[in-house]
């Protein structure tokens, strides 16, 4: 076991060097920069622009720039962003909670949902429950999310007036019910989609499994179909979910983009895109790091969950 | 699990913004606002309640001396205060400096070499410490300082012998004549010297992110990808603040923030305003005051002037007379813009009313090529001494407004016989040294052509200011006419504004016959706030909407 986790680490870090190479050289070698968007302000001239890019470094060669770059990320030392010279690290705590707190809720909500409504329709197939899940699911899955928060907003914000239009808290009087309040409609718009997911892979993972010789011997030695169902169906099926489920852990990191702009929630997402957009390479590359990051360690803890939850499977 | 994305939400650049946030007016202005000072508060001022203000984009940007965009000036309006300011008619009013220095009262010698300026007693910065001349020439001399990385250093540059008198007096020498130097003054935030100017790195100074100021407000806090909140100044010695908790909000998407403007979270809606095609619902909405707001940006179809096609003058009013403007504003921009001939706001004091109509007009516009000696190809497209009449037309890509605009210009020169290849780039490229360096063959573009309500265009018109030529400027027509820069040497060292304005009637009436860029429209946004809000007002002269914040207040 120790072997083979000090061999992924030692795969692990040279990916993770790749990784920082690559997207260094793509985001730097993309037209415009830091400084692009002051192009057409009045006044502004080329003079001005090349001094404030020598300023800041931005004229050094890509690899020198890259070399200081790392170099000090290795110390430690993430950067400072472009846009409000905050450090990295310290930007990307200051949105994190924010995502985890609404990709969390929505999380659970479709996770646990949509587990029970896969291994339901699973077990009442061809069931009323089946048809109308599968369905609802395939409705879900066509919504845009963009679309679907604005109906949301305009029922029960505009028209209703039960729940607020958008933002993680009232400013100036935020206490936790107020975080809630503020939770519920982004939170399900966004779990609404994950719901009909989970639904259907645990859908069809559980009808994998409820097929198998074992469950027929299960219910043969008499068990209650309770036992059976909850012993040796879902905990089968479960497996590839947990894959899964680990494979989702950096998306968290992405954010929910399209829900947190229209519920103007300051997640991951905007961050990302509004770094991007201004070339914020500092950002940019730290989400790239970090992300990568979680995608290592997400599907190292989803293999080693699987083996805590499957004894038939072995690391090594 | 993640959404999947939509390009509806494509973070618009300023550019493209500008052309979606496409507005135009007609002219009428917001009758029913009361003007700047008269909403002036006979007793004691009440500070109190909250009031949300939203912008488009982020500010991040808290000292305004370092580059920044217009939504961090939205922020720097509320926390600084400059010498003196601009008001909407172009007149400057007095704000740190007890007077605006004018040749008239001495505060400006006759050649505009000496300046004396006399500053306001008793104002206190944020922190409680007093401000004083040596804030001034602090800030003025880290303006160009060479180590720190300075937003703007024109007119700053010529600046010599900055000597303070008293601490409510300084003076100095400029190198050279150089008459916008009131309007960049009236664009310039005075900081403080103890925690920006006597910092080990200005570039780095705690107080970028936690500024001091004299304005109006004072900071409380950011949150990030969120709001900043700022409360008002009880110390404050001007006209306000009546609000006790100012919030700027960041609400990215436009649709979204019309939709919380509605709903009522939002009290002011700012930059980029109301996209145009809700113009039609939000003037009719219960509780809100919706108006139409010309904006100081020109959209011009914009000709590379080194261009072969491009140097018969015949060709460039051919174009013009083919270009049908009012079909243009009214099926694609909503009606909103105001067609216009001149790159000068018409709302400035320096405006050209007299200059030559626009007339569409097909017939005249194959009569001045056919005159010209341009004669059809074998191809069918006009020709003459051996350059064929074809060109590409480059804007920002995605911006589909301006794409359908071109579209529809084909189709008109196509009939000509003229071939215009739309050839459309991302924001980044288009922006970059294509456009700087004139790479292009034309372009449709939106310019703001002033800086504040100066009229001086020296860095669009002067022949020395191409960047392909090797100067540094935005002339990127790569316009060189000796008249214009006479002229513009001339009005850069008058100081009386009416002696100034016959200088650049001039230069309007001239743009408009060399036509090195066909002047479309004048923008217009826009703009809302819930009823019972006083004191929104607009100004042409600077970038956003908060440049009175001091006095908004609830009614």
């Amino acid at each position: 076991m120790l072997h083979y986790l000090l061999n992924r680490l030692g795969q692990s870090l040279i990916l993770l060097l790749l990784v920082s190479m690559i997207g260094f050289a793509v985001l730097n070698l993309a037209p415009g920069g830091p400084l692009s968007q002051f192009a057409l302000t009045p006044g502004m001239t080329r003079e001005a622009m090349d001094r404030i890019a020598h300023q800041m470094g931005l004229d050094r060669p890509l690899p020198i720039q890259y070399l200081d770059w790392i170099w000090r990320l290795l110390q430690g030392d993430w950067g400072k962003s472009y846009r409000d010279q905050q450090p990295v690290l310290q930007i990307i705590g200051s949105h994190l909670f924010a995502t985890l707190l609404l990709m969390g809720t929505s999380m659970v909500i479709s996770i646990s949902l949509g587990t029970w409504i896969g291994i339901r329709s699973a077990t009442k197939r061809h069931s009323l429950f089946d048809y109308s899940t599968s369905v609802a699911a395939m409705v879900a899955l066509s919504i845009p999310t963009f679309w679907f928060g604005m109906v949301a907003i305009y029922v029960f914000a505009l028209k209703l007036k039960w729940l607020p239009a958008g933002s993680m808290y009232t400013i100036g009087n935020a206490s936790i019910s107020d975080y809630a309040i503020h939770l519920i409609m982004p939170s399900l718009v966004l779990a609404l989609v994950d719901i009909a997911v989970w639904s259907r892979y645990m859908r069809s993972s559980t009808l994998d499994v409820i097929n198998q010789d074992f469950i027929r011997t299960a219910r043969a030695k008499g068990l209650t179909e309770r036992t059976v169902l909850m012993k040796h169906v879902v905990r089968n099926a479960m497996i590839p979910m947990i894959t899964l489920a680990g494979l989702q852990l950096p998306t968290i990191l992405g954010g929910a983009l399209v829900t947190e702009t229209v519920f103007t929630w300051p997640g991951m997402g905007r961050l990302f895109l509004d770094s991007l957009g201004y070339h914020d390479y500092p950002v940019v590359m730290g989400l790239l790091m970090f992300s990568a990051i979680l995608v290592l360690a997400g599907s190292l803890v989803a293999d080693i969950v699987v083996t805590i939850v499957d004894p038939r499977v072995r690391l090594g | 699990m993640t959404d999947r994305p939509s390009n509806i939400l494509t973070r618009p650049t300023r550019r493209q913004a500008l052309s979606l946030v496409a507005l135009g007016a007609s002219g009428v202005i917001l009758s029913g606002l009361p003007r700047l000072g008269e909403a002036r508060a006979a007793g004691a001022k009440t500070i109190s309640g909250q009031l949300t203000v939203a912008f488009s984009q982020e500010p991040t940007v808290f000292n305004p001396h370092m580059p920044h965009i217009e939504v961090d000036d939205g922020v720097h309006f509320a926390l600084f205060d400059s010498l003196f300011s601009v008001d909407p008619e172009g007149k400057f009013v007095p704000g740190l400096a007890s007077e605006v220095p004018t040749v008239e009262n001495g505060g400006i010698s006759a050649d505009g070499l000496k300046w004396k300026v006399k500053l306001r007693e008793g104002v206190k910065w944020h922190d409680g410490k007093p401000f004083t001349a040596d804030d001034v020439k602090a800030t003025l001399e880290l303006l160009v300082d060479a180590n720190f990385r300075s937003w703007r250093k024109t007119g700053h540059d010529l600046v010599r012998d900055l000597t303070v008198v008293s601490p409510t007096e300084i003076t100095w020498r400029m190198d050279k004549p150089f008459a916008p130097y009131p309007s960049i003054l009236a664009s310039t935030f005075i900081t403080p010297k103890h925690l920006l100017s006597a910092s080990a790195d200005p570039n780095n100074a705690p107080f970028n992110n936690a500024p001091v100021g004299t304005g109006p407000f004072k900071w409380v806090e950011r949150v990030a990808g969120d709001h900043i909140m700022l409360s008002g100044n009880p110390d404050y010695y001007g006209d306000g603040p009546y609000i006790d908790k100012l919030i700027f909000k960041y609400v990215p998407d436009l649709n979204v923030m019309y939709t919380q403007f509605k709903t009522g979270d939002i009290d002011v809606v700012g930059l980029q305003w109301i996209t145009p095609d809700h113009y039609d619902e939000a003037k009719g909405l219960d509780g809100k005051v919706v108006n139409v707001v010309p904006g100081s940006t020109v959209e011009s179809f914009t000709f590379n002037m080194e261009r072969p096609q491009f140097k018969d003058p015949a060709v460039r009013q051919a174009l013009y007379a083919a270009i049908d403007k009012q079909s243009i504003i009214d099926a694609l921009y909503y009606g909103l813009p105001t067609p216009t001939e001149s790159y000068m706001p018409q709302q400035s004091f320096y405006f050209n009313p007299d200059l030559p109509k626009h007339e569409y007009d097909l017939a005249k516009s194959k009569d001045l090529l056919a005159k010209a000696g341009w004669k059809p190809g074998a191809d069918g497209i006009l020709a003459k001494d051996g350059v064929r009449l074809a060109f590409t037309c480059s804007t920002t890509a995605g911006n589909h407004i301006r794409e359908q605009v071109q579209q529809y210009i084909q189709q008109s020169f196509k009939d000509l016989g003229i071939e215009m290849t739309i050839s459309n780039l991302p924001p980044a490229v288009m922006w970059g040294d294509y456009w700087m360096l004139s790479k292009f063959d034309s372009v449709i573009v939106g310019l703001d052509f002033l800086t504040g309500s100066d009229p001086d265009t020296s860095d669009y018109f002067r022949s020395t200011s191409s960047g392909a030529k090797g100067g540094s400027g935005q002339n990127n027509w790569q316009y060189a006419n000796p008249e214009v820069d006479a002229l513009l040497d001339k009005g850069g060292a008058l100081f009386v504004p009416e002696e100034r304005k016959a200088v650049y009637v001039k230069i309007q009436e001239i743009m408009r016959k060399d036509l090195p860029f066909l002047p479309l429209f004048q923008y217009a946004t826009v703009r809302g706030h819930k009823q019972g809000i006083d004191n929104v007002s607009p100004n042409v002269n600077v970038r956003i909407d908060t440049w009175n914040i001091a006095t908004w207040r609830r009614a």
